[in-house]
């Protein structure tokens, strides 16, 4: 342990001194990593990565407790948006203010309103206020740094106009961990190849007359990653989940899904028909008190046996940062006979030595894994989702899937950039890039928790949770970030909890150090003013200090 | 009073009493007691006592061997490899008006690319000016980053096609209309839905959990029976039924049966019966209507009586995503309510800027592309009618249209014939595809889809290859 945190402190003294050398993304190409290249070679790419061996080091996460006097100004900043929003409607109502916002076409002719006026109170007095902050329109290819369009609002956010001008900023929110969306280089010159090949789009479902070389393609190259016997691919992220779970589960079935699950699971979970329960976050006593119970009691009222159960899991939490107990679950699985199902939305190409996910960054075994399913969106710089398993699941969800039967198949260029990715990732390109996320997300979050922020999650996670807790030093450090040029996603209630609105990060391989230090300096000069320093575990200090 | 009481028995009764209790003043101390208490222990057992209920307290061991002992069922049941969901035809290269299965050329009869856009050189450059431009993947959702200009376009456009006030795109034809219908009908709801309406619908009227009621596919009478019923409940709960919101769902082109919804009786009655209407107009984008917006510039109504009108870009405007249209109003709500819109990532820009594109082709040639579509779609209409032996359901001015054999011929095994003896006279046409727990499953058919740049000999060609397949197989 101690030979490989020196040999990690001599990479990172390296790579201080390899900044000024990196390419300037202002022309956006390709990503090149000239230095990393010789450092690699040099030690045979097994620096920091190879050295987590045991579970312990993997799993160790972090999730400081709120501090009190925090949670009671939190509490008080709502109330008070509260009274001021009682007092603006009371204004609108009374006609001493005039009503913003687009009006019912069919009001005066007595149908039932669309919308409950109290679902609407949190739209007009509290999201309106601060929409700024959210929906930024982008002109350019999401990469590290990206180019905003400049809008400005004259009436408090109602509407916007827009000045022509952009905004270049570093960009901490797309999800682009692996640095392909690019608009140059190998991906790009195959998608718009294959445009000229297969044209845009299909317009027909794969069941009928929709299937092209490229899927079978795409299919058999991502099971031959992902080490499985078998996989299917879909247009939508959102719709694997959702239109799968229902072909897996149905009534007679338990789900134990995780508490932190993504609403499209939630929505798969509800269609299925299945009985569903949750366990808390990561806490795999929970799970085994609720496995051991469902088994021995049955259905609630009529105790007959669950004809099956299936647990559901994230790879990575897109809120928490936390990366699910993947040996421990597997442990649990095989006790109880019950079946997994992991979502690897945001960890497919982000962790594991090779960018095979959580089963890559476990070391465990592909096959104790029954679903996997993630989407191409974040790592692979495209669209659609994926399920990969033996070939009997598939064959299955072939038949019965919803997405399959009755939505289009997915077009040329969106296979293409996933295939071109695909092949990149198994090369030394590949190697190169998951090297550089791991390092970037180890310093960024080293940096930040040395400095006494609040940071949530697993230390490998590429997804930075970093707490606020009050709305508006949400809104001010958004906007402030802004103003000096990096670009980040803020996310309070409902996405979080009422008490947990966060700054999420989303770390990327194309991130220079030299990025990643402007972003530090920013930070650190924003949470200096607006005193974000929470943390009790660890000690403030500045940058310079560090 | 009838009984027959004489005055004997009274005294009889009497007396037995008086015996009674004069055996009371007799008895001993102990007796009495005793019966005193059982008196009372049974009134308390009736009015007091509640049963227990008998709790099964399990030993650990009990335990484990029920843990040990339970089996669950495979995961999945074993699949037939003769389904036909694995055994489908690979395309090679662009599926526009013929399409390459193993190295051969085909008419294709089969995709939903009625205005002949796929493969359509315009479309394919802006298409690769937009990779040029943002890379592939927008990677991100729209309140996030993931917002690019070029969708912001694509939704003012559309508004501006349709005439109305805003429109809203997302990345996925089938969510579209799943997500727009729980954004806006909760659990105390009711929808009133057409039984023909699509699988997507379908799963949305699900996921919103409100009342649901189905009337017969295209019946404008079971309707107003239904929405007649209803205001007879209403009369009764009159406070509640202020605040239960009512829904239309219908299609303007139905998928399935290829009929136009008789729109102006439904929207005379909205106006009367107080419900909203959302109308899915998948397949009439760009086929129906003299300047390809739908059903209601085919029957020139007004579209601001329509609250919401969904449709697809994969169909007609030979890209991938759908939209929704309507007024300000009613279509923001989607931007923080729709899950698939606020929880996914969004919509390529590559296949944005394709559809607006196509948009600007349709506008561009504002009638002659339409006109050509409804005419030969008349025209086709005319020729199947011709061959005998065939039903052909769908209205005559529809591109798509659905081909059954005669009642007790129709089976799937009959129709698989005829499409792979079609394939083999290089037509490509397809049985339509449904999963068994469709609401009401249509029987099953051929869905034959025309293309606008369809010559007349081809469609010659097709009917005469029908023909022939129909004597090959009832023979």
């Amino acid at each position: 342990m101690v030979a490989s945190s020196l040999q990690a402190g001599h990479v990172t003294t390296v790579h201080r001194h390899l900044t000024s050398k990196f390419h300037s993304n202002e022309e956006m190409g390709q990503t090149v990593f000239p230095l990393i290249d010789e450092n690699l070679k040099k030690n045979n790419y097994k620096i920091g990565i190879e050295n987590n061996n045991d579970d312990e080091n993997l799993q160790r996460e972090e999730f400081e407790e709120t501090p009190l006097y925090a949670a009671i100004l939190t509490y008080l900043s709502y109330a008070i948006l509260c009274l001021f929003g009682w007092l603006r409607d009371f204004l609108r109502q009374s006609h001493i203010e005039t009503k913003r916002g687009a009006v019912d076409p069919n009001a005066s002719l007595a149908f039932v309103p669309l919308y409950q006026s109290y679902e609407s109170f949190y739209t007009r007095n509290m999201y309106t206020r601060v929409r700024d902050i959210f929906n930024r329109p982008i002109a350019s290819v999401p990469g590290a740094q990206f180019e905003l369009t400049e809008r400005v609002s004259d009436d408090y956010n109602w509407t916007y106009r827009y000045t022509g001008k952009t905004i270049s900023a570093i960009n901490l929110g797309s999800y682009n961990y692996l640095g392909f969306a690019e608009k140059t280089g190998p991906c790009a010159t195959n998608a718009i190849n294959s445009i000229k090949t297969f044209g845009v789009a299909n317009c027909n479902t794969r069941t009928e007359i929709g299937t092209q070389r490229y899927h079978v393609e795409l299919e058999q190259l991502l099971a031959d990653f992902l080490h499985v016997e078998s996989s299917i691919a879909f247009g939508m992220g959102f719709a694997t989940n959702s239109l799968n779970l229902p072909v897996l589960a149905s009534k007679g079935d338990l789900i134990l899904s995780d508490e932190m699950n993504h609403v499209s699971l939630i929505l798969g979970i509800r269609l299925s028909g299945a009985s569903y329960q949750t366990f808390a976050h990561n806490d795999m006593k929970d799970l085994e008190k609720k496995l051991r119970a469902a088994i021995v009691h049955g259905h609630p009222r009529t105790n007959r046996p669950w004809k099956k159960i299936i647990i559901v899991v994230e790879g990575i939490y897109s809120m928490e940062g936390s990366i699910c107990r993947l040996p421990e679950l597997i442990e649990l699985k095989k006790k109880y006979k019950a079946y997994l199902y992991m979502d690897e939305a945001h960890s497919i190409g982000a962790m594991g030595k090779h960018g095979r996910g959580i089963v890559d960054y476990f070391g465990a075994d592909t096959n104790d894994v029954d679903i996997l399913m993630g989407t191409f969106t974040k790592s692979f710089a495209s669209a659609g989702g994926y399920i990969a398993g033996k070939k009997s699941l598939i064959d299955y969800i072939r038949m019965n899937s919803h997405a399959n039967t009755y939505a289009s198949s997915m077009p040329a260029p969106v296979v293409q950039q996933i295939i071109s990715s695909l092949r990149l990732l198994q090369g030394p390109e590949g190697k190169k890039r998951i090297y550089q996320l791991a390092d970037n997300t180890r310093y960024f979050r080293q940096k930040l928790v040395d400095m006494g922020f609040i940071v949530y999650g697993n230390k490998n996670s590429p997804v930075v949770p970093m707490l606020i807790y009050m709305p508006a030093r949400v809104t001010r450090f958004n906007r402030e970030m802004l103003r000096r040029g990096i670009a980040v996603v803020t996310v309070g209630f409902p996405a979080t909890k009422l008490l947990d609105a966060r700054v999420r990060f989303c770390i990327s391989a194309a991130h220079t150090r030299q990025m990643l230090d402007n972003a530090l300096i920013s930070i650190d000069e924003v949470g200096t003013e607006i005193s974000l320093r929470y943390s009790t575990r660890h000690k403030s200090r500045r940058l310079r200090e560090l | 009073m009838g009984s027959s009481m004489t005055r004997g028995d009274i005294e009889n009764l009497a007396t037995d009493f008086y015996g009674l209790l004069e055996s009371f003043k007799h008895a001993p101390l102990y007796h009495i007691s005793f019966e005193i208490f059982l008196v009372l222990a049974v009134i308390w057992l009736v009015v007091f006592r509640k049963p227990r209920p008998i709790e099964k307290k399990l030993t650990e061991k009990e335990k484990q061997d029920l843990i040990d002992e339970w089996q669950p069922e495979p995961l999945v049941p074993s699949v037939d490899p003769n389904h036909p969901a694995l055994n489908v035809r690979v395309l090679d290269g662009i599926v526009g008006k013929t399409v390459e299965i193993d190295g051969k050329k085909s008419l294709n009869f089969a995709t939903f690319n009625f205005l002949n856009f796929v493969g359509n050189q315009r479309i394919a450059d802006k298409a690769i000016q937009a990779v040029q431009k943002y890379g592939v993947g927008s990677c991100g959702p729209r309140g996030f980053y993931g917002t690019i200009d070029i969708h912001l376009e694509l939704e003012e456009r559309l508004a501006r096609f349709f005439q109305c006030e805003e429109g809203i795109i997302y990345s996925y034809g089938f969510s579209t209309i799943a997500s727009i219908i729980p954004a806006y009908s909760k659990r105390n709801d009711i929808l009133f839905v057409d039984e023909g309406v699509h699988y997507a619908i379908q799963k949305g009227v699900e996921a919103s959990r409100s009342h649901v009621k189905w009337f017969r596919h295209n019946d404008i009478n079971d309707l107003e029976r239904l929405l007649a019923e209803q205001e007879v409940l209403d009369k009764k709960i009159p406070k509640k039924a202020r605040s239960i919101r009512r829904f239309l769902i219908i299609e303007g082109l139905y998928v399935n049966y290829g009929d136009i919804c008789p729109l102006p009786r439904m929207v005379e009655l909205k106006y009367k019966y107080k419900y909203r209407i959302f109308m899915d107009e998948s397949v009439s984008f760009g086929t129906i209507g003299q300047a390809g917006r739908g059903v209601t510039e085919y029957y020139s109504i007004d579209r601001q009586k329509i609250d919401l009108i969904s449709s697809t870009l994969e169909y007609a405007a030979g890209s991938i995503g759908g939209f929704a249209v309507g007024s300000s109003f009613v279509v923001d709500h989607q931007r923080l309510s729709a899950q698939g819109y606020c929880f996914s990532a969004s919509l390529p820009p590559l296949l944005a800027a394709a559809a607006i594109e196509a948009l600007n082709i349709m506008e561009e040639d504002n009638t002659l592309l339409f006109e050509t579509i409804m005419e030969k779609s008349k025209r086709l209409h005319k020729k199947l009618l011709s061959i005998k032996g065939y039903i052909i359901s769908g209205d005559e001015i529809s591109p798509l249209k659905h081909i059954r054999l005669t009642h007790a011929f129709n089976t799937i095994g009959r129709l698989e014939e005829i499409v792979q003896f079609a394939q083999t006279r290089d037509i490509t046409i397809t049985v339509a595809r449904y999963l068994n727990d469709e609401h009401l499953l249509p029987e099953p058919s051929i869905r034959l889809i025309l293309n606008v740049e369809m010559t007349d000999e081809e469609l010659e060609f097709l009917c005469a290859v029908l023909q022939e397949a129909l004597v090959k197989v009832t023979t």
